[in-house]
């Protein structure tokens, strides 16, 4: 049995899913028999942690605070064991443009993306590689913060007329943004568990939009605002290639113990890597309680793996 | 009071049990959650941006965003002494209340009224629990999912989630900076009508409108009132603001103008003590034809049976004062109020004249609390809000919460002059002005020209399907 403490919440738009998250990770916890404490990390996090003396922190923050190594760097520093990925695999999956640029040098499909700083275009003149962006990556493009998860900030493009708006209003969100090739298809996800020889894909799903209607932030992060088909419907051989580009990425990008790989199916039926959730959601409703479920590993479990991981 | 823990004992004891056999709980939460809710909470949404402005709270932040008026002017011993006086009557005051309201807190709606220029019958009206609550009871009693009901556009961002939780149609009538025009309206009722469509009820706010700032004419309320007889249609006026005139003269409300045509009316009138006393009373009223009050009646019965008697004794004690000069003392604050928002409305419209003139165009209200700023330049004030907040500490209310389609409205903004002091008023137009100014220097290089000029419509960025989106963040995943 281990003290530990589940750390959820936080100040990031993802807060509320983070603290749906911790409470189901402290109830599988307690169901284990250990003991836990449920944080709020604020300034006094790492020395409250070091003053009860917890022998793990398991880390259910999602957002930049909970995502980018910032805070899995300090727990290293106080040599307190926490669960999931460490610094270097949560910086690279929390930046988008440096994720991807590594999937594409290993071969992994990701859709083809340029990446422009506010920076670039005040200091170097960047705005003047714009016509070429869009040829190169357009015509249809998708605008978004490097970072963040959620939908705010993201632009849909449809003219390379539209592009200098759209950047100028997602540079709002971000100091760096990512002009993508828009690719239209399924939206598919496969969690990973694991690490290493051990690492296991689990099985495909599927995120179904519901209703037909466009999507916003609000029904984004609302229960219920998409529902999720696991395991996805498609042929076997398929869903082995999603299987392993999801291990690969993984692997590539140094992720421990657990991950959420998102990915398109375009109309011809191929594959896109678009992201690595190093803190993928955990609530009753998340993708990856479902995807483990239907592999048979029960909710518990998948926390005890966890958990077994960030102390070996 | 047994019986009770029993049946609480009982309840706990089968909640144990599913705890511990609840090893595939998961899944099956997830199920039962999904065939639970009620297929309106489809089209429920909480904003977006009103979690992001409860999230990342900075010290120096000056917001225009809230509708708040400014709590802090109201007297803290008048306060404690008016609440001294309700607990000398705890007993009532800690009781329920009959549905309509109190009887002396009608009496006070009805002095209200009457320093608007209307005369009520206090058996026409019924206490509520905030103007907020109005618009709930009206849905709840008139609209069945798909009804259609016309506002202006922009409207109150607070109406619009109300009238989609009822499943409601929104048709939306765009202002010309004199109100709603009739004749846009009428020309809508026709195009619905061709459809078999008939709108149940048009919501109005004549007076100093939210977001506008601006007040419908008299001729056109006249002829609004005209077409809700002649149609019969019901018109639901909201008027908040109605004793917060600081200039020009007032205009009779659309009741009024109803009343003259004799009884059955067709206005459903929505009246608030929110801010002209203060909205942590959470009290308001609707005036409205009997037939439709007796259904208000029943469904506030439903929804919290009364309001609070505490409030409403609170209300009902402020009422009885008189000021030093021997007038009623809620004339008298209503009066303070009314000097101290003109100042700061005047501050704020020289502020945004210093910072905004030739880039922008706002109207300029003769009572209220808002301003709405429409900017010349292609920014997208969604996006603005984000830089303003951001990077220089300060927020307003983008346009688009103002329109049913969350689309137009982009380049728009809601400015609040009541809730902050006249520096700081100064210092968030400046914020403002700077935040607009980096983003259209950002558009100008991006668009390979120095000046911001005018795109069009056509440079405007739609809302994202979610298809093409990457998927965190959804449902939590």
């Amino acid at each position: 049995m281990s003290r530990v403490a589940v750390l959820r919440g936080g100040r990031s738009l993802e807060r509320a899913v983070s603290m749906n998250s911790g409470a189901q990770v402290a109830q599988a916890l307690e169901q284990l028999g250990h003991e836990v404490l449920a944080i709020d990390p604020g300034s006094g996090l790492v020395e409250e942690l070091l003053a009860r003396q917890v022998d793990c922190a398991f880390v259910a923050l999602h957002g930049r605070e909970g995502e980018d190594g910032t805070l899995q760097a300090a727990l290293e520093a106080a040599g307190i064991p926490y669960t999931g990925s460490g610094p270097a695999a949560c910086a690279l999956c929390s930046d988008k443009d440096l994720a991807k640029r590594l999937l594409a040098a290993a071969g992994l499909p990701t859709p083809p993306a340029r990446t422009l700083a506010e920076r670039a275009i005040r200091e170097f003149g960047a705005a003047a590689a714009l016509g070429r962006v869009a040829e190169d990556v357009g015509p249809d493009l998708i605008v978004k913060p490097v970072h963040g998860g959620s939908a705010i900030g993201v632009k849909r493009v449809d003219s390379a007329q539209e592009l200098p708006a759209a950047l100028a209003g997602t540079f709002a969100y971000d100091d760096r943004v990512l002009i993508e090739r828009r690719i239209s298809g399924r939206e598919l996800a496969v969690a990973v568990l694991g690490d290493g020889e051990r690492a296991q894909p689990l099985p495909v799903v599927e995120i179904l939009p519901r209703g037909a209607g466009d999507y916003d932030y609000d029904a984004r992060y609302a229960i219920g605002g998409a529902s999720f088909r696991c395991p996805a419907d498609l042929d076997a051989g398929l869903a082995a290639e999603l299987a392993q580009i999801a291990l690969e990425a993984h692997a590539l990008l140094g992720c421990r113990a657990l991950s959420r790989v998102d990915m398109l199916l375009d109309e011809p039926g191929r594959p896109w890597v678009l992201e690595v959730d190093a803190v993928p959601g955990m609530t009753e409703t998340s993708l990856l309680p479902q995807a483990a479920a239907a592999a048979g590993i029960e909710w518990p479990e998948v926390v005890r793996r966890v958990l077994e991981a960030a102390l070996a | 009071m047994a019986g009770r823990r029993n049946e609480r004992e009982a309840m706990s004891g089968a909640g144990k049990e599913s705890k511990a056999g609840g090893e595939s709980r998961v899944a099956h939460e997830l199920a039962r959650y999904e065939t639970l809710f009620a297929r309106r909470t489809g089209s429920m949404k909480s904003s977006a941006m009103r979690d992001m402005m409860a999230l990342t709270e900075r010290d120096d932040l000056i917001s225009l965003a809230g509708g708040l008026p400014d709590t802090r002017s109201f007297p803290q011993g008048l306060f404690a002494d008016l609440m001294g006086a309700v607990a000398t009557r705890a007993e009532a005051a800690l009781q329920y209340g009959p549905t309509e309201g109190l009887a002396a807190t009608r009496g006070c709606i009805r002095e209200v009224m009457a320093a608007e220029g209307t005369i009520v019958d206090e058996a026409d009206l019924i206490v509520t629990t905030g103007g907020q609550q109005v618009l709930d009871l009206v849905c709840r009693a008139l609209i069945d999912p798909g009804d259609v009901i016309v506002t202006e556009a922009p409207t109150y961002p607070g109406a619009l989630p109300t009238f989609t939780a009822y499943e409601a149609r929104i048709e939306q009538v765009d202002l010309d900076g004199r109100g709603m025009p009739v004749d846009t309206l009428e020309e809508r009722l026709d195009a619905l009508d061709a459809q078999g469509l008939r709108p149940k009820f048009i919501y109005a706010i004549p007076s100093f409108q939210n977001p506008g700032g601006e007040t419908m004419t008299l001729a056109r309320r006249r002829r609004l009132v005209e077409l809700a007889r002649e149609r019969e249609l019901l018109i639901l006026e909201d008027n908040p603001y109605g004793m917060l005139r600081y200039e020009g003269e007032a205009l009779p409300t659309l009741h009024t103008l109803d009343a003259e045509y004799g009884s059955p009316g067709m206005v459903i009138y929505l009246g608030t003590f929110s801010k002209i006393i203060a909205p942590g009373l959470r009290l308001g009223w609707a005036l409205a034809p009997r037939p439709v009050l007796e259904k208000l009646n029943l469904a506030k019965q439903g929804a919290d049976l009364c309001s609070s008697p505490v409030t409403q004794m609170f209300v009902a004690e402020l009422f009885a004062r008189t000021s030093p000069q021997g007038g009623p003392l809620w004339l008298d604050y209503v009066a303070r109020l009314r000097d101290l928002y003109r100042a700061r409305r005047d501050a704020m419209l020289a502020a945004l004249t210093e910072q905004f003139a030739g880039t922008a165009r706002w109207t300029r209200p003769e009572g209220g609390m808002f301003v709405w700023l429409t900017l010349d330049g292609a920014v997208d004030t969604s996006d603005l809000l984000i830089r303003a907040r951001e990077r220089h500490g300060v927020a307003f209310v983008p346009g688009r919460a103002a329109f049913a389609d969350g689309v137009r409205g982009a380049r728009s903004m809601r400015l609040n002059f009541a809730g902050a002091d006249e520096h700081d008023l100064r210092e968030a137009v400046r914020r403002i002005g700077v935040a607009t100014g980096e983003q259209l220097e950002l558009l100008g290089a991006l668009s390979g020209r120095r000046a911001p000029q005018d795109r069009g419509e056509g440079a405007q960025v739609v809302p994202l399907p979610t298809r093409e989106t990457d998927a965190r963040g959804r449902a939590g995943l």
